[in-house]
């Protein structure tokens, strides 16, 4: 979000009145097309400066103000929305920010081994086995949801973040796993061609060529895995029902249930606390996510 | 190659008949970093046992029974199944789906496309505006954005405060009314074009300008040159998107859920699918059921993704 420049066509004035009037019509193209662009940037993001602004409007005010202006700060929103459920909103941003964290690691890791063996290796299977990781690609979750939730229950793990945490320490998010197989293949063989060479055994050839150059995909991973396990929903949901335990996605729908399911103010100021750390990683990381969807997407 | 042609790929050349010397020669590169192979595979091997697989052949099996958790799963055969036949609620809850799926997938990729064409050709502050429209696709899939939506479509909401400012009447309660409660989940479905978009901006880059500069040559209009250039080299893209995007709106959870606190509600007209599951296995604790419907649904986008598959044949253009 950089550079917010409106283009203004420079406007040189070149003598030859042909020029002049053809240099004319692409200015008045290109500024049509930026005020479309403007109005459809605004008509996109709109819900979403309105919530912010009216986070700190109070509810009555919510339901009768569109516009953007605001005339004061009312924080009371905020300091009604932290302790309005059984637990101060705190322990659910540290609850979500344990289980992101932990898969941010688990994807990482394991997608980033299982991507080597894809890439670089060989032995027997391999193409069946990459196969399978394509096809579960496109796996409904459904169908392994209910199995896993009886065996996470029969080991006692519901109401503890396992569940939630120990499918990404083991590869089973394939998209990483893809992303990372393509970038791997990108990576030129000579230097582990060389390294084999010179009596470097696969660990070697991996931790101190292949990481080390790896590292954008799996920074792409981390971001991705971020916004994803941030936002999750549905595993939290049926895994963490004590609300000691909650997430923020869970926290944030108990509203509707709560006593506060009419404070629309304290439900916007907590939203908004809750997509904070998304969009800063967007701010941050963009380029990553740009160019993690764009390599996964061409063929 | 994205994930897609890459399959189609393997799945074409598997046949091949190898010689016996080529087939000692492989054996041998097989077994040269064999070892190592699995050992570094080791991680998602567990993982495709005992979160994908294992899983996938207990759901299988409880499709078959009646399980409630408490007492053991008991074999009741296809009565799962016959009990679709009857299910009301399920009907709807497919009918809901496929509306879903059926009306928002299109309209969101045309509009990805759309404003991936407007954008691509090298304007000022093209950045900014790629960011604006991303944005909305990594935040729409999080619950506070669907409370959002609960309020900007309530009665009261700011939909209805500006459709006033307008003069317009402004005391539908467009969530509230079974009429319009879906559609207003299929335009926060559309909100989030933009990550087909950068897809298609990604693609749009890869289409030589010189095809574009010759048919300038050749007297092509912008039409023609929509129609027989920018689409047919497209296309492997707009498949790509297709397919992905239809096997993920059939699995959506998150904002009907939100929008109706769980109900599916008013009158089921949002009751999707997973909505319905969720109900039944972990409402109403029948695990045998739910079981049964993960494996129709897994049929469902089986069959809508071999059929994206079949009419790719006859439109999808791969340049090599």
């Amino acid at each position: 979000m950089t550079d917010l420049t409106v283009s203004t066509t420079p406007d040189q004035a070149p003598d030859r009145t042909d020029e002049v009037r053809h240099a004319r019509n692409k200015t008045t193209t290109s500024i049509v097309k930026h005020v479309l662009m403007i109005a459809a940037s605004l008509f996109m993001i709109y819900p979403l400066l309105w919530m912010l602004v009216s986070s700190l409007r109070p509810t009555e005010v919510i339901f009768r103000t569109p516009g953007l202006l605001l005339t004061d700060f009312y924080i009371a929103n905020y300091i009604d929305g932290w302790t309005a459920l059984s637990q101060p909103f705190h322990r659910f941003l540290v609850n979500s920010a344990i289980i992101t964290f932990a898969c941010i690691f688990g994807n990482i890791v394991s997608c980033a081994l299982a991507a080597y063996a894809f890439a670089r290796l060989k032995f027997r299977g391999r193409n069946i086995f990459f196969a399978i990781m394509l096809i579960t690609l496109m796996l409904p979750w459904h169908v392994t949801v209910v199995p896993q939730y009886i065996l996470f229950s029969q080991v006692d793990l519901v109401n503890t973040f396992w569940p939630l945490i120990l499918p990404k320490l083991l590869a089973t998010d394939a998209f990483f796993v893809f992303l990372m197989v393509q970038f791997i293949r990108g990576i030129p063989r000579d230097m582990d061609e060389a390294a084999k060479i010179d009596g470097c055994g696969q660990f070697r050839i991996f931790f101190s060529i292949i990481v080390p150059l790896l590292t954008p995909a799996m920074a792409t991973t981390a971001i991705f895995t971020f916004i994803q396990t941030w936002n999750e929903f549905f595993g939290p949901l049926i895994y963490l029902t004590k609300s000691t335990n909650w997430t923020v996605s869970v926290a944030l729908r108990q509203f509707l249930d709560s006593e506060s399911a009419s404070n629309w103010g304290a439900m916007f100021a907590m939203s908004i606390v809750s997509l904070l750390p998304v969009f800063l990683v967007f701010l941050f990381g963009q380029r990553f996510l740009v160019k993690g969807i764009a390599t996964t997407g061409i063929k | 190659m994205s994930a897609l042609s890459e399959l189609s790929a393997m799945s074409s050349k598997g046949g091949r008949k190898l010689s016996p010397e080529e087939r000692k020669q492989r054996a041998r590169e097989n077994n040269r970093d064999g070892k190592a192979g699995y050992i570094f595979l080791l991680p998602w091997l567990v993982g495709l046992v005992a979160i994908t697989a294992g899983p996938m052949a207990l759901s299988l099996y409880f499709a078959f029974t009646d399980y409630n958790l408490l007492q053991p799963a008991e074999f009741n055969g296809i009565a799962n199944f016959t009990r679709m036949i009857e299910d009301t609620r399920l009907h709807q809850s497919l009918k809901v789906t496929f509306t879903y799926v059926l009306v928002s997938t299109p309209i969101q990729l045309a509009v990805a496309l759309a404003v991936a064409m407007l954008l691509d050709k090298g304007m000022r502050g093209l950045s900014f505006y790629r960011s604006v429209f991303y944005l909305p696709s990594l935040l729409g899939s999080s619950v506070a954005i669907a409370v959002l939506w609960r309020q900007i479509f309530g009665t009261q909401g700011l939909f209805n405060q500006v459709l006033g400012m307008l003069g317009l009447p402004d005391d539908t309660g467009w969530i509230s009314s079974p009429d319009t409660a879906l559609g207003a989940i299929i335009l926060l479905h559309i909100w989030t074009f933009g990550s087909p978009m950068i897809i298609f901006l990604a693609g749009l880059r890869q289409i030589p300008t010189m095809y574009y500069e010759a048919a300038q040559v050749d007297g092509a209009t912008k039409r023609h040159q929509f129609v027989h250039i920018t689409i047919p080299l497209l296309s492997p893209i707009i498949f790509f998107n297709l397919v992905l995007q239809v096997i993920g709106a059939f699995q959506s959870f998150t904002q009907a859920f939100i929008v109706s606190n769980g109900t599916g509600g008013p009158s089921d007209s949002t009751l999707f699918y997973s909505l319905y599951l969720y109900q039944q296995g972990f409402r109403q604790f029948s695990m045998g059921y739910a079981s049964a419907m993960a494996w129709l649904l897994l049929l469902i986008i089986a069959a809508f993704t071999a059929l994206n598959f079949l009419i790719a044949k006859y439109w999808v253009f791969y340049d090599d």
